[in-house]
């Protein structure tokens, strides 16, 4: 039977509630009266209501913005999520070998968001680069800047590039976790490499793999520096993703009401989306757990 | 406090005022009476507070529809959300 939660515990966590209300609560409370003015200057407002919103929800810029942004979010997780696992897999265990690799592998995250860019535009350049050279010498036509599949490919792949050995170390983390014992068993019971992963470390790894699920859906679905750097959002739109999108309504042209109320709108969005994901991968983690309780 | 930078609006203070009064409501009976994990019609077990989350979200986005659909008024919306809101905390 469950137990009563002790609620008094979340005294505990104020000081963190005053960091965060400071770092982001007030500013989140600063662009909620922003999306429901005009805003004409420092001292000059009007309130419009939810107009902002009208005109925000039914752009359909922004509609295109939000698709590609969708689509984009679960090709990378599609990516991302199954080669990190497969990667983790792979890497020795112990030794010297698994110090290289994993400081190997480790070296794309420490690169700055705004280089990765530029590694990739000039990596993928038809005329000099490696990666676009060898495509056009292999006889497909690639050019990422006037093609728009091109372009998408590439941002995509400059993503799985840059955040596929996070996921890898997350996993790579979890698998050191799981006891000898269960492998020891599963030998025991004359257990295949297929079933080992299936029924011992993929349930072992629903923990690693929830956090390295969220934080790649939000991140992607939040990605700025490397489109804007290697594509400029283009060819046209077809890289423009959401966050381009919007610091070009609240950067380029000062459209502080439209933008803060778009800036909302994105923010419900990603967290509808990290909430479901969330409560379905920990769902099914209570799941597993009250299988193995059995 | 000059609270000015912050571009207070009446609907908008009253809105985080009742955000506000809703959590500390929730917060003092969660102490006096904490809640149990049950099933209802959402597809997982939820305390009191995550069906006030659920609530609130869902508010939200039958907001957005209305405004981004219709033109008619977003007090319809508001009583429709505050419906959800109860069906949500009573059923769900």
């Amino acid at each position: 039977m469950n137990k009563p939660t002790n609620q008094r515990a979340w005294l505990l966590v104020l000081p963190v509630l005053v960091a965060v209300a400071f770092s982001a609560i007030i500013p989140l409370m600063t662009v909620v009266n922003y999306s429901v003015q005009d805003i004409l200057g420092p001292e000059q407002r009007v309130f419009v209501g939810t107009e902002w919103f009208r005109k925000v929800l039914r752009d359909p810029e922004l509609h295109g913005a939000l698709r590609r942004q969708l689509g984009f979010s679960l090709a990378v997780l599609a990516l991302e999520i199954p080669l990190g696992v497969a990667l983790a897999l792979v890497l020795p265990k112990e030794g010297r070998a698994a110090s290289v690799c994993l400081v190997l592998l480790g070296l794309p995250l420490l690169i700055p968001f705004n280089v990765v860019g530029t590694i990739w535009q000039i990596f993928a350049r038809g005329d000099i680069g490696l990666f676009g050279v060898v495509i056009n010498a292999l006889g497909v036509e690639y050019n990422y800047t006037s093609n728009a599949l091109d372009a998408w490919l590439t941002v995509l792949l400059m993503d799985v590039w840059h955040w596929t050995p996070l996921v890898a170390l997350l996993c790579y983390a979890g698998l050191r976790a799981i006891p000898e014992a269960y492998y020891q068993a599963a030998r025991i019971d004359g257990a295949s490499a297929w079933a080992t992963f299936r029924f011992i470390q993929l349930p072992r790894l629903r923990g690693v793999l929830t956090i390295a699920v969220l934080l790649r859906f939000m991140d992607s679905f939040m990605i700025y520096t490397e489109p804007f750097v290697l594509t400029g959002g283009g060819p046209g739109n077809a890289t423009t993703f959401l966050s381009q999108y919007l610091t070009r309504l609240a950067v380029g042209q000062f459209d502080l009401g439209p933008a803060a109320a778009f800036s909302l709108v994105y923010f419900l969005v990603i967290l509808l989306l990290s909430y479901i994901f969330y409560t379905a991968m920990t769902a099914s983690t209570s799941t597993t757990g009250s299988k193995e309780a059995r | 406090m000059d609270l000015e930078w912050m571009a207070w609006t009446a609907p908008t203070a009253g809105f985080f005022v009742v955000i506000v009064l809703l959590l500390a409501a929730y917060t003092v009976w969660g102490i006096r009476s904490p809640s149990l994990p049950r099933r209802g019609l959402l597809p997982m077990a939820t305390t009191r507070g995550d069906r006030l989350f659920v609530g609130l979200m869902g508010s939200a986005f039958i907001h957005l529809a209305w405004v981004g659909l219709t033109d008619a008024s977003v007090s319809t919306a508001l009583v429709l959300s505050l419906l959800f809101m109860l069906f949500i905390a009573r059923w769900g």
